[in-house]
């Protein structure tokens, strides 16, 4: 027998109003050179289950019941001293954010021997050969080991993680979203790592996702997990292609994509469970489509519904037609307003931050984090804005607010300038362009009412407007935005996520801005909450002729919703097009390689992409990285020009003029 | 009108009713606050948070009691002015009344009937012998000594009883509230408070209160009739001493704050939100006030306040006056070199906030920057305010009695146990040792800061969003 | 690096300006000389002769800032902010009302201050950090809530109580060493036995407390994690990796005191008689000399400064983010 067989496991949380369960009997199997992916959204109990694996859960939690076997060995029933030598030994886990999992004043070498120690004796010179030969093996050079973790880019840390972690040679390594906390690019890249590394060393994979498409480019098998239970399991193509639960079915349906541009996205109403929750009938009941009375009444158990196909419903015996799954989601929403007037124009605008240095901290350097962008937006038009974390797009974004100074450049708002306005002017403008962020934990204050939060802008841009005047058109903002007018009373913490970027989504409506800057809005929300928001600025944008720019890293969210894109690398835009366009024919490196690192599409051949250095102050920004480099990327920095119809490009090696 | 008293502000009593003024105001605004209520109401179920609350409040009603000051009416002379006292009394003075009266001659032990120094005692018969004399009070009811012993157990027993006598009727009232409260009937509801951890703080209050209740009943069965910690070297009883001493501690813990909070709160915030030039000065300045070694700053500000009191007369009309001034004065140096530790503190999260994205939606907005520290930074900063607040009381509290014994706290002739430890030390060389001033003295002080600690802790742990995370 | 350390010398410079302004404002704008003179002739003596010839004698007969009776140079030199103010940056402390040299004092002083404080300081920390990690290691269990009370409850006790009990138990009662004293040389170790043992208990429910939170924090991150699923023993993750990361943050808070060891105690040298800087010190406050005073809370400032960079520099030991960027 080999893998790992996990049977019933139960975990408990001993709260002061009575225990909580957020793992609930859920057993999985994980053979040898095996990828068993678990997914679920946030919340759902898939890490718990993982940390309980390694017998590592927070304090408070505890295994109450279960067994868990790898190979012969009984993991619950082991001494605790006996368990250590399993643990990064025969199992071992990697975790989800690798700016955090490493000690952060230890050299990447010294915490590989650390394990190398423990799991194999080895020490000294042997010990530092082995390091070498495992840092390559992830990837790495081998001089790395003598670099401590923030010297390390987030990629090269994860990929020093799993060094660390195959140092005592597993057979079963668990993954905890290891690729959540990166960029696209980067995350192909680690899960490529992580297939070869499987394949190698036949190693089995437990891993942990919320994400479908990386489900569907490493899984042999996958399990749906949601509210602390198994609810479906299958083999890889049988669950992409027959899934029977109505929670997996949905789920594989609310993703956007450039395919269902136009279509309004089918979403789950409501939010995951929380825990504590009474569960009497089936956890799902409340959200699903398909509930009938049973489901409310009796927990269900679990069907087998094909060869190794496992669904826990009430209806997966049913035949298929009796289900409303013929139904279309939603149907088609035509906008009412078509693209319109040119409404923001920027031009060369630029954001530099000085680098100071030196006894009186002198100026040596400037970081260019937006260096010369141009864009121009209509109403009722969408502009994503794409590109990996650090390229610049927030702070461009900030700039177009002047929420930051920009060193140089016009942004013109309706043709006016706006770079220039001051005090009383610029806040009149300032009605007209408003924000939505990225975390609506951080972008509601905690400490004031949601009612008082929509009146701030009201406040401080419509004085004219009395105190009922301000009233009523809070509670008609709320409705608008699908919450009740009740909510203006209580506080954001008593709202889930979704809700709460709902609310910042009718704040920034309350002024009645015609411009929305959208910070990847929905990056931190469950795949089902997302749809809700998307669809939302949809429904706003075709009825109100409100324009978007939308800045994001999530390319099916692009493709479905943006009308154009830019790419921006390192401050510049290197390409610009219509979606449909640059989805069809990416003309430069990056955004080809953009394009295919995203997942969902089995991770295609090893990307056009070479290791991380240094930039070059002269030349093409993206030359180091570009497998295409020629001896005038190095000299010459391409300027951003017309490649055919409506296409902009900035590479050398595009157009061949 | 013709008052008997002429009601007597001292600048301390004036200052602390302010302060009392402000945390009604406070009070106020956490019940209209869900935000500000909850973390309170965590407090509120702590049993050893609830225990150390109500020992506060025993000693906060006598820090009041102890400050409602006026000058008693002396016997007015027919056809003359109405006279008052030189000496100020408060409503505490007035309510122990015989402890504050029977003073003897010099140093006497707890629930002793003699001095504890031979004197030359005149016998009936004309010689002179010398012994130890007989307690002027202490003790005098005594026919003879040797009925101390069971006098004593019984008037602890009786004053336990009268103790435990209203602990029962504030029990009753409790569970009939509950019963009420939860229309339950009243063994329910017995029950239901007796056991439910939600009431457990509740019960530990109770449970606390009524020991109190009994230590007081006890005590004041007693202090009629005995000297209970004994006197000091001028013949005062110590239990009085010590518990005048309350006010004191209490004051230089809380007015402090006050002369503290707004320069914290100010500048700490403008430091971190502001950045750039204001940062800087503020940094500049509360670096060198830190650099200097705090016991000398308050030193040398206490002894330049000192001069000036002594150079000013006309600033006080009374010797009570006097030494209230230099209190005052002392709070206000305490305060004005303790400000710069929570101003860093603050500085440090309004750093944070600054970057917070609704801090950002509100500059969006156009929200003028008064109103994004008022609306935005300080709600999200008044955790770490209380916290330090509560957390700071404990230590000024204890800084009192170094500051004395050091020569730069209060006045020397001011109640306060800085003031008794350093009498009693010179004392400690003596054979057999005067014991029970330091004994009161630590008693009174490790209570009050024990319970400060303790609540310290039960707010931190409700307000602190970080231990909340730990859980 | 280099630039670092100089930077902060630099900035050193203008925190000592306003000390030296700071302190001036104190002793000489606040509170005049004549001020000064009255306290010590004492009420019954003042008269305007005996004040001026007061400040003759201890060199307080100067104008302020301008002295218009001094030719050239000295006009401005020949002041009381030159002279008593200006002179503290050269370490020149003038003298005690006494007469004697402030600056003499400090270095004979400073000796008995260390024999104390170093000790104290050293022992402490080691004891502090070691309960710290006792309370941590048993985190969650009864005997970490018993430690905590214990904690709270040694911290409210005033630190002159510790000093008394800790005379009146082993000094007295059990007779184990002298009450008060000093010697120099190996014979007084048995006098610093007693202020040590003191101090050292006076600090341990406050600092072990605070490490232990310090600790519980560190504890809870993500790397300590990584480093439990690498199976290293529970007894390497605390002591490699937990206290490796709290040396920190505990670094912050120590590191600034060492210089300032030299300044002594004020309550432990006072009630054990070492005639070190602290007792010196307090000597100097009951007696109103203000001259000693002055240079102390100079001399404090500078210290504290040199701890200031004494803690920086340290966290290019333990912290490689500082040390290589």
């Amino acid at each position: 027998m080999t893998g790992l067989r996990l049977k019933d496991l139960r975990v408990v949380i001993d709260g002061r109003d009575g225990p909580q369960v957020p793992v609930d009997g859920v057993s999985l199997e994980v053979g040898a050179r095996e990828c068993v992916t678990l997914l679920g959204e946030s919340g759902c109990g898939k890490s718990l289950t993982a940390l309980a694996l390694m017998r590592l859960l927070p304090e408070g939690l505890r295994i109450a019941s279960g067994e868990a076997w790898l190979a012969d060995t009984n993991l619950f029933a082991l001494p605790e001293k006996a368990m250590r030598s399993i643990r990064g030994g025969r199992m071992a886990m990697i975790f989800q954010e690798p700016m955090v999992s490493l000690n952060p004043v230890m050299s990447i070498g010294e915490q590989i021997v650390e394990s190398l120690h423990v799991h194999r004796g080895l020490r000294g010179g042997r010990a530092g050969d082995e390091v070498g030969r495992l840092l390559l093996a992830v990837g790495l050079e081998p001089a790395m080991a003598a670099s401590y973790p923030f010297q390390l880019s987030g990629g090269q840390r994860q990929r020093a993680l799993i060094a660390t972690m195959l140092a005592g040679e597993p057979e079963v390594l668990v993954a905890d979203e290891p690729t959540t906390a990166l960029d696209v690019t980067v995350q192909a890249q680690i899960l490529r790592l992580l297939r070869r590394l499987q394949h190698e060393r036949g190693m089995g994979l437990l891993l942990i996702t919320h994400d479908i498409d990386v489900a569907r480019d490493m899984a042999d098998r996958v399990m749906v997990m949601y509210a602390g239970q198994m609810v479906e399991w299958a083999e890889r193509e049988r669950l992409f292609e027959r899934a029977r639960h109505p929670y997996t079915r949905t789920l594989l349906r609310v993703l956007p994509s450039a395919r269902r541009r136009g279509e309004i996205l089918e979403h789950l109403a409501g939010n995951v469970p929380s825990l504590g929750t009474g569960h009497t009938g089936c956890r799902f009941a409340e959200r699903c489509p398909d509930a009938v009375d049973r489901c409310r009444a009796e927990a269900p158990p679990v069907h087998a519904v094909g060869d190794g196909h496992w669904v826990r419903c009430h209806l997966a015996l049913e035949p298929q037609s009796a289900r409303r799954d013929t139904v279309s989601a939603g149907g088609r929403l035509e906008p009412a307003l078509r693209i319109g007037a040119p409404l923001l124009e920027v031009n060369d605008l630029a954001v530099h931050f000085p680098i100071r240095r030196g006894v009186f901290k002198r100026t040596l350097g400037w970081v260019k984090a937006v260096d010369g962008v141009c864009l121009h937006l209509a109403q009722a038009e969408t502009l994503a804005l794409v590109g990996e974390s650090g390229c610049g797009k927030s702070t461009l974004a900030k700039a177009i607010l002047r929420l930051l100074e920009p060193s140089r450049g016009s942004v013109r708002l309706d043709g006016q300038e706006i770079t220039t306005l001051r005090g009383e002017a610029l806040r009149k403008r300032r009605s007209q362009m408003q924000i939505i962020f990225q975390d609506p934990y951080s972008s509601l204050n905690p400490r004031m009412r949601v009612g008082e939060i929509l009146e701030e802008g009201l406040l401080s841009l419509r004085p004219d407007l009395d105190r009922t005047a301000r009233v009523s058109r809070v509670g008609a903002l709320l409705e608008r935005v699908g919450l009740e007018r009740g909510a203006a009373r209580r506080y954001p913490h008593a709202f889930s996520g979704g809700q709460r970027q709902r609310i910042a989504i009718a704040r920034a409506l309350a002024v009645g801005p015609r411009l929305l800057l959208c910070d990847e809005p929905t990056s931190a929300l469950d795949v089902s909450v997302q749809a809700q928001i998307i669809n939302m600025l949809k429904a706003l944008q075709d009825q109100e002729g409100l324009a978007y720019l939308f800045i994001t890293h999530n390319l099916p969210v692009v493709g479905y919703l943006a009308h154009r894109i830019m790419v921006m690398y390192r401050g510049r835009i290197v390409e610009e097009g219509t979606t449909e366009a640059l989805f069809a024919s990416p003309l430069h490196p990056y955004t080809r390689l953009l394009l295919d690192s995203a997942p969902g599409h089995g991770l295609r051949a090893e990307a056009i992409t070479r290791g991380d250095g240094r930039v070059a102050e002269t030349g093409c920004p993206y030359a180091h990285r570009c497998p295409m480099t020629e001896a005038r990327c190095r000299s010459e920095r391409p300027i951003l020009r017309a490649v055919g119809a409506d296409r902009l490009v900035a590479c050398h090696l595009v157009g061949g003029d | 009108m013709n008052l008997p008293f002429m009601p007597v502000v001292l600048w301390s009593d004036a200052l602390l009713f302010l302060l009392l003024g402000v945390v009604l105001v406070f009070v106020r605004q956490v019940r209209r606050h869900e935000h500000l209520r909850a973390p309170w109401r965590q407090v509120g179920r702590s049993r050893l948070g609830m225990a150390s609350v109500v020992v506060l409040a025993c000693y906060g009603a006598i820090g009041l009691l102890d400050s409602l000051h006026f000058r008693p009416q002396l016997p007015a002379e027919p056809g003359q002015p109405v006279q008052y006292a030189a000496e100020v009394s408060s409503l505490f003075d007035v309510l122990a009344g015989p402890l504050r009266g029977q003073a003897e001659q010099t140093y006497s032990a707890p629930f002793a009937t003699r001095l504890f120094v031979k004197k030359s005692l005149h016998l009936p018969d004309g010689r002179v012998t010398r012994d130890y004399p007989r307690l002027q009070y202490g003790g005098a009811h005594l026919s003879s000594e040797a009925e101390r012993g069971p006098d004593i157990a019984v008037r602890a027993l009786w004053g336990a009883l009268s103790g435990l006598g209203v602990a029962a009727v504030l029990w009753v009232m409790a569970v009939l509230w509950v019963a009420r409260r939860a229309g339950l009937d009243r063994a329910r509801a017995w029950s239901r408070l007796w056991r439910e951890p939600a009431f457990g703080g509740g019960r530990s209050a109770l449970v606390t209160l009524s020991v109190l209740l009994v230590l007081g009943g006890i005590l004041l069965h007693w202090a009629g009739h005995y000297h209970v910690l004994g006197t000091d070297k001028v013949g005062q009883d110590v239990l009085y001493l010590a518990l005048k001493s309350i006010r004191t501690g209490l004051l230089i813990g809380t007015l402090t704050t006050l002369i503290m909070l707004p320069l914290a709160l100010f500048l700490g915030v403008a430091a971190g939100y502001f950045g750039g030039r204001a940062d800087d000065v503020i940094q500049y300045l509360y670096t060198t006030l830190n650099s200097i070694p705090g016991v000398l700053l308050i030193a040398a500000a206490v002894l330049v306040a000192q001069v000036y009191i002594e150079t000013n007369p006309d600033l006080y009309d009374t010797a009570a006056a006097r030494s209230d001034l230099r209190l005052v004065f002392l709070c206000g140096i305490l305060g004005v070199t303790s400000w710069t530790g929570l101003a860093r503190l603050l500085r440090g999260e309004a750093l944070k906030l600054r970057e917070q994205d609704y801090i950002q939606a509100a500059r969006a907005f156009g929200v003028s920057r008064l109103r994004i520290l008022g609306r935005h930074i300080l709600p999200n900063v008044s955790h770490l305010v209380l916290i330090s607040v509560v957390i700071d009381f404990s230590a000024l509290v204890l800084a009192e009695a170094v500051l004395s014994y050091v020569g730069v706290g209060v006045d020397p002739v001011m109640a306060s146990w800085g003031n008794m430890i350093n009498g009693a030390r010179m004392e400690l060389a003596r054979e057999p040792v005067v014991w029970w001033q330091l004994t009161a003295a630590f008693l009174f002080m490790f209570t009050l800061v024990l319970a400060a600690n303790l609540f310290a802790d039960g707010v931190r742990e409700a307000f602190d969003p970080r231990s909340g995370v730990r859980a | 690096m280099y630039a670092y350390v100089i930077r902060r010398i630099l900035y050193a410079i203008p925190i000592l300006i306003g000390v030296n302004l700071l302190t001036f404002a104190l002793f000489f704008v606040v509170n005049t000389p004549d001020d000064m003179a009255r306290i010590h002739l004492g009420a019954k003596h003042v008269t305007a002769e005996a004040i001026e010839r007061w400040k003759t004698e201890h060199g307080y007969d100067k104008p302020l800032f301008y002295n218009a009776s001094a030719e050239g140079a000295a006009r401005l030199t020949d002041t009381l902010f030159v002279q008593k103010s200006l002179r503290l940056f050269a370490f020149d402390f003038g003298q005690a009302d006494d007469g004697r040299d402030i600056g003499r004092e400090i270095t004979t002083r400073m000796w008995p201050s260390l024999a104390i404080a170093l000790p104290t300081f050293l022992v402490g920390l080691a004891v502090y950090i070691s309960f710290a990690l006792l309370l941590v290691f048993f985190r969650a269990t009864y005997l970490d809530v018993a430690g905590v009370v214990l904690c709270v409850a040694l911290m409210s006790i005033s630190g002159l109580f510790y000093v008394i009990g800790g005379q009146y138990l082993l000094g007295k009662l059990w007779n184990l060493v002298p009450i008060s004293g000093y010697e120099p040389g190996i014979d007084g170790v048995k006098f610093l036995i007693l202020p040590v043992l003191v101090g050292v208990v006076a600090g341990i429910g406050d600092s072990s407390r605070f490490y232990r939170t310090l600790f519980l924090e560190e504890i809870h991150k993500d790397y300590v994690r990584t480093a439990r699923a690498k199976g290293l023993p529970e007894r390497v993750v605390l002591f490699r990796h937990v206290l490796g990361n709290a040396m920190i943050p505990i670094l912050t808070g120590v590191v600034v005191v060492i210089p300032r060891l030299f300044l002594g105690s004020l309550i432990v040298e006072s009630f054990f008689g070492i005639p070190g800087l602290g007792s010196y010190t307090i000597d100097a406050i009951q007696a109103q000399d203000f001259a000693i005073v002055r240079a102390m809370v100079f001399l404090g400032s500078v210290l504290y400064i040199l701890g200031l960079l004494l803690t920086d520099l340290s966290y290019t030991l333990v912290d490689p983010r500082v040390r290589l960027e």
